[in-house]
């Protein structure tokens, strides 16, 4: 799909593409973290009409729910100097109840705010998990957040 | 009344009634900054009252006003955005000077002012208001739109060239020779050059400098460092302003977010009495006759900002409605038309104060109305409708 990014200076940025429905669709990443979601409408094809407004935390749920990892913003902000921010591993233990389940099951993000951005299997790594990957037992998820929330991914996978 | 009560009350008077003020105006979808220079107009000398008591304290505030409006204004946009904005709308930047700055300088020929203030003047009527203009924008739900982009890089270009603007018209206030003039133009661009390429490549040293998990702390050094570049930069002869936005300019991503969130009520507080120390400093009883020209004045400004909106919104490919909203969003000038007549005032042109607070009154207010009454949304919506899946 192609989507067109524009810079909206002061305001954010906005993304544009087309869906096979032939609606053009507008998302307005703000600043602040709220995005606006619009159509542009067929009369006036500039204008947008506007579908939805989400609070930051609303558009972390939906991004969840939609399986897609919001990498660029949360990886734009790492190499930032963040004061305690941290990367740690938690392992997954044989016996966990999440052993099994996929990824998502934990709500680990929703629940602590820390991402899992990889899991490591074996010798193998799965980059940016969906929420649908399985668990297994002995798995090392690669987990970035603050301490405490860390600490509260680690408490999850561990119940 | 004692000299520190007297002070304690006329201050906070002041203050609610720039509250009051300030909620009417919102309440109408308008602008407080012509509100806050008309308040200024009538308690001045001249007036129905006189501020006496906090007189020294609101010179002293508005300078501090002028500081953060124009660090505010280097904050709010990303070296990245600066060099985006350069490199895809120049030509609209080009118009906008083009169409906008000599109205004001011929207006000012035609009622016998100095050169060095048809000068100013002409800054008055090229500099639409950021402020008022991105208000707009955001209260309108018009950040979607695709004319949002043009109007905003032209707001941008505006501000950059402003760098380069403002110290030049501060040499030829001070009696500065063209030749003079010419020479600091060229520095004032080398060096907003020069901060654009350093901030990309060590913004973020000074980032980590400024940088505190303390909101006092951001608040104190990024303020406390304002100050010092504003007050050598006005030691040099360029304006303090300049200074300011440029350190706004220079402070980078996650700093610049903190200091915004930390700074803008301060902002919001000083700039408020800078507007209304301008009204103080203008005769109101000289106001009245310039009200003829100041409205001629606006109907031709008007016509121009219009204009280079349309140009701006064209370049990027936007149908005919989309070009008006984009040129009326425009229309409307404030807070940097004021600070440009501020400097002419101070430096002994009084004859531009009572013109420019007209043409801010007239301009600052039929902006917004402009704008709130031409870009209505289609009648016929389009329906939102849910769609069946493709085939």
């Amino acid at each position: 799909m192609d989507v067109t990014e524009i810079l909206l200076p002061g305001v954010g940025v906005r993304y544009e593409f087309d869906t096979d429905a032939g609606v053009r669709m507008g998302v307005v990443a703000h600043r602040d973290g709220r995005f606006e979601f619009v159509r542009y409408g067929r009369e006036d094809p500039d204008a947008a009409l506007p579908l939805v407004l989400f609070s930051r935390d609303e558009a972390d749920t939906v991004a969840e729910i939609l399986g897609a990892p919001r990498i660029t913003e949360r990886f734009a902000d790492l190499t930032r100097e963040i004061p305690g921010l941290a990367a740690a591993t938690v392992e997954v233990p044989r016996g966990s109840r999440y052993a099994g389940a996929p990824l998502g099951a934990t709500r680990a993000r929703t629940l602590t705010g820390a991402s899992v951005v990889a899991i490591v299997r074996g010798d193998g790594v799965i980059a940016s998990p969906v929420p649908g990957e399985v668990l297994l037992g002995g798995d090392a998820l690669v987990v970035i957040g603050t301490d405490t929330a860390i600490d509260g991914v680690r408490r999850i996978v561990t119940s | 009344m004692g000299e520190v009560d007297g002070f304690l009350i006329e201050l906070g008077l002041l203050l609610l009634l720039l509250g009051v003020l300030g909620t009417a105006a919102r309440r109408v979808g308008l602008s407080p900054v012509p509100l806050f220079v008309l308040a200024g107009l009538f308690l001045g000398e001249g007036g129905i009252a006189s501020v006496t008591a906090t007189a020294p304290f609101v010179e002293a505030t508005a300078e501090i006003g002028v500081l953060l409006l124009l660090l505010l204004l280097g904050l709010e946009f990303s070296a990245a955005e600066f060099t985006a904005s350069m490199r895809r709308h120049v030509p609209s930047g080009v118009v906008d000077f083009a169409l906008n700055a000599p109205p004001g300088f011929i207006a000012g020929l035609l009622l016998g002012f100095p050169w060095q203030a048809c000068l100013a003047l002409a800054g008055i009527t090229w500099i639409s208001s950021s402020g008022i203009v991105a208000r707009l924008l955001s209260d309108l739900g018009r950040t979607g739109y695709r004319e949002t982009p043009a109007v905003l890089s032209v707001l941008v270009l505006e501000d950059l060239a402003m760098a380069v603007f403002l110290p030049v018209l501060a040499v030829l206030l001070a009696g500065g020779t063209p030749g003079r003039a010419g020479v600091g133009a060229v520095v004032a661009v080398a060096v907003v050059i020069a901060m654009l390429v350093l901030v990309r490549r060590y913004g973020d040293h000074l980032g980590r400098l400024l940088h505190h998990e303390d909101d006092e702390q951001i608040l104190l050094r990024v303020l406390g460092l304002t100050l010092v570049v504003g007050g050598l930069s006005y030691l040099l002869g360029a304006s303090a302003a300049v200074g300011a936005f440029l350190v706004g300019l220079a402070i980078p991503g996650e700093t610049a977010r903190r200091a915004r969130e930390v700074l803008t009520p301060l902002r919001d507080l000083f700039a408020a009495i800078f507007f209304l120390s301008f009204g103080l400093r203008v005769d109101p009883g000289a106001v009245w006759p310039a009200l003829p020209a100041a409205l001629a004045l606006g109907v031709v400004t008007t016509g121009t900002k219009v204009a280079t909106g349309w140009y701006a919104a064209r370049r990027d490919g936007v149908g005919r409605r989309g070009r008006r909203r984009a040129g009326v969003t425009l229309i409307a000038r404030g807070e940097f038309s004021i600070l440009i007549a501020g400097l002419a005032i101070t430096a002994g042109y009084d004859e531009i104060g009572p013109l420019a607070s007209a043409y801010v009154l007239v301009v600052g207010v039929a902006g917004p109305i402009l704008a709130r009454g031409f870009g209505r949304r289609p009648a016929r919506r389009d329906p939102v409708r849910p769609h069946r899946a493709a085939p």
